[in-house]
């Protein structure tokens, strides 16, 4: 943890600086020489080497210059430590104002879609930001709330889903009576997984829910009567305004209601629901809370033995969270699947898990405000890199790793109290157990 | 499904608890060996022995932490009667009443002091919360449940003097508040039987005796009957009914803490003797091999 | 008979190329308790590395095949080993000491950066290369059905036995391995005592990271293609592999790494191809479920 040059052997820090740059360089050469300097490409006589030295010159040269530009400011011996911490005064303001701005973010998600500058493209990527705020909440009640690492919470997002695609299919059920069906299908596979695993300890959960979730995915692609394989399902019913479609005709949802034919109604009206979906799962998590299942969870996370020796079933209260975490997934599934009207395994993939773990986490477990942001973060960020499509994914993979270094604990760290006596005091996440099944 | 064992032979009135030939073995190591003994209603008892003679095992097979090899650990109580052995832990503290606190001491560090006295308060709320169900959507009592369950731990923060810090993380109490506060959310369960693993452990003779007192008062006031593992042999003397001493997960004595004092096995295997009885002891214990 | 045979062999094979995997797997967990969820890309990167070399090899002229396999596998173990400490070094050691999540997240994001690296710098495509080593041994070609051993086979089978041989070597006679298992005990203890935690650690990832390249290389050689993702499906199968011989145990990953290996060959061989992946994480959750510390862990008794 101590700074590779000490001062009394370097008499100079510039010399220092550069010398450390030009050992980063140097490993950068290494790294670079034979990933980035030789491209392995298909000829006529087989495989062959194609050199790119330009690129190994420009990562060396950029590794050199970042490195030496750090050195001289943000890791000036002497500063390394405090630059890079958030200072406490800071955080304590942005606790206090979290609680305006929820409210305030609400408001703001709720007349988005209504002010004269928003444009059709905005709505859809508000409808996606909002569906993964939604598998965010979800989810931080199984890892935020119980302390209990799921890897594969994509899985039950599938389930719901499917269940909504072949329910509507098959049976020709409304997106309304399938909902709460996806939901209730969704939680019971959480259940039926989640109960010969929970006894297990932290990481070895973490890599059973991963297992889970690429088997569920695997059966998916392969189940073909049943699912489709690899083609997924396709025309999966639009959703209706309570049984009114969004389409021209004279029973249509415009000329009904004396409006002239827009597509946009549609978009809205998902948009709507999806925020209206998302908002419930804040509801119900906020009040889950303050009710004794709450404190249950994060007792658990806290520490399970002491939990047991209150009295607690702490199975069955892991169950709980899994059953609530999975059938939030499930509501979300279903939306998902009702608007894109196609689905397939490829949307299920352990990314997906990993993208909206990595928001849980970036957001501060256990923090509803810090999980909204980090996911409009994560996904409008994404977004708006779209037009550097290559580099995209690099520098997501990095940007999630460079924000944990700075902030381990995430975006909002703090954890408030369920209940107070005579002053509500936010507890540092310092004492915050993570939870360790 | 009951979880009472009614048909298990009935124990003498003043018993709470019996322990008869309990044995817990760890692969070849025998941690406990047929060790049995009572704890009787309205008393304090105190289990003691020297480090590794099986105390907090005898503790953790009464909690349910542990499965014993052998024995039969009888619970009866106002709600009927239990075969320890047969329960799940969670289910020791919820239906036979046992409550326990930790050698190293296990408070929700990350939840205020309110909430720890809270969640120990599960079972009934959870009910009064119509298991969530009813809760969620804001019907049934759940709201009067809840000030009834911030009244008793109020009452109980006043009792261990902890009232002011209510609202600060537990993790941040000194070690002594700690204690007291692992014993105080170990009582809300309203426990017929607490068990003490080591809780004057790192206090200083001021909070030792405030301990005391507490103790006493749980007995008396509350009712409860404790049963504590203590290495502090001036709280042992002081405030138990009855001492049990273990040694190599045997019992060597059992009896009222004077008698106890004054067995020269004890003394040999444990207490703290006089220099000139050193000699004494010694001798008997040569006496005793040849 | 043949037929399962065969079906033994190419089990064996594959389960050291797992097994390999495995180790660097088990290594970190039981040195610093966390899942590299990078170290299957590393593997990826490992096996790109070996292809590159090798085409260098083809390029300036050495085609003599067992020198050139000797020079692949020297240069690309110590290339990986680049990358394996450089990515312990960035993702990893800042966060030694906080939230057990954080690491799991930075080496998600890790992994991620990897495979879209190697894919943006390698190209997306399929990497084909063609047998470097063709032919092999035949038995039993009397009742009509041959067992094919080819020279593939024993090579991968043989460079495990041996790397694995001086690796227990390594670890349990050197002082760095002795440094390492007081690490793994308790490491504030350990740098009390002397020991440089942080350079033990690196040594550890260094190592994974060679290992998973002769991996890499064996991956290369046996299927005769990779790509940017098969670091991914890989990573999990070894991860496993490591957990059901007991994770922190190396003769454990080893030996998960052959059931697995052999589990996924006789599952396509006798029930279905498309669901060898399930076959292989169903085991995953029976171990667990009823043999939570794997097959040659040590058990955890509850501390209360």
């Amino acid at each position: 943890m101590a700074a590779p040059a000490s001062p009394a052997a370097a008499p100079s820090p510039l010399i220092a600086a550069v010398k450390d740059a030009g050992i980063a360089a140097l490993i950068a050469l290494g790294l670079a020489l034979p990933m980035l300097g030789l491209v392995t490409t298909q000829t006529q006589a087989g495989m062959g080497l194609v050199p790119h030295w330009d690129r190994v010159a420009i990562a060396v040269v950029a590794v050199f210059a970042g490195r030496l530009l750090l050195n001289l400011t943000l890791w000036r011996p002497g500063r390394r430590k405090s630059a890079l911490a958030v200072p406490p005064k800071v955080e304590a303001t942005l606790a206090r104002t979290a609680k305006y701005l929820g409210p305030l973010a609400i408001l703001f998600a709720i007349v988005m879609p209504l002010l004269p500058f928003t444009e059709r493209y905005a709505i859809d990527l508000g409808i996606l930001v909002l569906t993964y705020v939604m598998l965010g909440w979800g989810l931080n009640i199984v890892v935020g709330l119980a302390g209990l690492l799921d890897l594969g919470y994509v899985a039950f997002y599938a389930v719901g889903a499917y269940s909504y695609a072949l329910l509507a299919q098959n049976f020709g059920l409304s997106f309304w009576i399938c909902l709460p069906l996806a939901g209730i299908l969704a939680a019971f596979w959480g259940v039926l997984l989640g109960f010969p695993v929970l006894r297990l300890r932290g990481d070895y959960l973490a890599i059973v829910t991963l297992a889970f979730g690429e088997i569920i995915r695997i059966v998916l692609l392969n189940w073909y009567w049943f699912t489709g394989g690899p083609n997924g399902i396709s025309g999966i019913p639009r959703p209706t305004f309570f049984g009114i479609d969004f389409d021209r005709g004279p029973d249509g949802f415009a000329a009904t209601f004396g409006l002239s034919y827009s597509p946009l109604h549609r978009i809205l009206f998902l948009y709507y629901l999806i925020l209206a979906l998302a908002l419930i799962t804040n509801l119900v998590t906020i009040r889950l809370r303050r009710l004794p299942i709450g404190r249950a969870w994060e007792a658990l996370r806290e520490d399970e033995i002491a939990c047991r020796s209150l009295g607690i079933n702490t199975v069955n209260t892991k169950l709980t969270a899994f059953a609530l975490g999975a059938m939030f997934a499930g509501f979300a599934g279903s939306f998902f699947a009702t608007r894109q009207g196609f689905i397939s395994p490829e949307s299920f993939v352990f990314m997906e898990s990993a993208l909206i773990l990595a928001i849980v986490v970036l957001g501060g477990m256990g923090s509803q405000f810090g999980v909204a942001v980090a996911a409009v973060v994560m996904i409008g960020g994404f977004e708006l890199f779209r037009e550097f499509s290559d580099y995209r994914m690099i520098t997501f993979g990095l940007v999630m790793v460079l924000i944990m270094v700075w902030r381990p604990r995430g975006l909002v760290s703090s954890r408030s109290p369920t209940v107070f006596l005579k002053e509500k005091k936010a507890i540092s996440g310092a004492l915050v157990q993570e939870g360790h099944g | 499904m009951t979880l009472r064992h009614d048909d298990a032979p009935a124990l003498p009135e003043d018993v709470l608890l019996r322990v008869e030939r309990l044995t817990m073995r760890f692969g070849g190591l025998t941690a406990v060996n047929d060790v049995s003994f009572d704890v009787r209603r309205g008393e304090i008892t105190a289990l003691i022995g020297p480090n590794g003679a099986g105390k907090t095992t005898v503790f953790n097979c009464i909690t349910g932490f542990y499965k014993p090899t052998v024995g039969r650990l009888t619970l009866q109580s106002g709600n009927g009667r239990f075969l320890l052995e047969r329960l799940r832990d969670h289910q020791i503290s919820r239906t036979a009443g046992v409550a326990r606190t930790f050698q190293n001491i296990r408070l929700f560090g990350g939840m205020t002091v309110l909430e720890n006295l809270l969640v120990a308060q599960h079972a009934p709320l959870m009910k009064a919360s119509g298991f969530t169900l009813l809760g969620v959507l804001g019907i049934g009592g759940f709201g009067a449940a809840e000030k009834a369950a911030i009244d008793k731990a109020k009452a109980w923060l006043e009792r261990i003097d902890l009232i002011d810090r209510a609202d600060d993380p537990a993790a941040d109490l000194p070690y002594g508040d700690q204690r007291r506060l692992e014993i105080a959310r170990a009582m809300c369960t309203d426990p017929a039987l607490l068990c003490l693993d080591e809780p004057a452990a790192g206090l200083n003779p001021r909070e030792s005796l405030e301990l005391n007192a507490l103790l006493r008062s749980i007995r008396d006031r509350d009712g409860t009957a404790l049963l504590l593992i203590e290495h502090d042999m001036s709280v042992v003397m002081e405030i138990s009914d009855h001492v049990i001493v273990l040694d190599y997960g045997k019992t060597i004595s059992d009896g009222a803490p004077r008698a106890v004092r004054e067995d020269p096995r004890v003394i040999a295997a444990y207490l703290g003797v006089e220099d000139e009885e050193v000699d004494e002891v010694e001798r008997e214990i040569e006496e005793a091999a040849s | 008979m043949e037929y399962f045979l065969q079906q033994l062999i190419n089990g064996v094979t594959l389960g050291s190329i797992y097994g390999l995997i495995a180790i660097g797997y088990t290594m970190v967990y039981g040195i610093i308790g966390m899942i590299n969820f990078a170290h299957g890309d590393v593997f990826m990167v490992g096996a790109f590395l070996a292809l590159i070399v090798y085409l260098a090899l083809v390029a300036i002229g050495i085609t003599f095949v067992p020198l050139a396999l000797l020079i692949v596998l020297l240069v690309a173990m110590a290339l990986t080993a680049l990358y394996g400490w450089t990515v312990e070094r960035i993702a990893y050691r800042p966060l030694r000491g906080s939230f057990r999540l954080a690491p799991l997240i930075s080496a998600i994001g890790m992994s991620i950066f990897l495979q879209n690296f190697v894919q943006q710098a390698q190209g997306a495509r399929v990497k084909p290369l063609q047998p470097v080593a063709p032919g092999g041994f035949q038995f039993g070609a009397a009742d009509g059905f041959v067992v094919n051993v080819s020279y593939v086979q024993l090579m991968i089978v043989g460079a495990t036995i041996a790397i694995m041989t001086g690796f227990t070597l390594l670890v349990t006679k050197t002082s760095l391995g002795r440094a390492q298992r007081a690490c793994e005990q308790d490491r504030k203890m350990a740098a009390l005592l002397g020991v440089d935690v942080d350079r033990t650690i690196s040594l550890t990832f260094v190592m994974g990271a060679a290992l998973a390249s002769v991996a890499g290389l064996m991956y290369l050689l046996y299927y005769g293609v990779i790509d940017f993702y098969i670091g991914f499906v890989a990573g999990v199968k070894a991860f496993t592999a490591a957990v059901l011989g007991g994770i922190g145990s190396l003769p454990g990953a080893m030996l998960g790494g052959l059931l697995i290996g052999l589990i996924e060959t006789f599952w396509s061989a006798y029930f279905s191809v498309e669901y060898k992946d399930v076959a292989a994480f169903s085991i995953l959750a029976i171990v667990l479920i009823f043999l939570p510390s794997g097959l040659l862990g040590r058990p955890e008794v509850e501390k209360v």
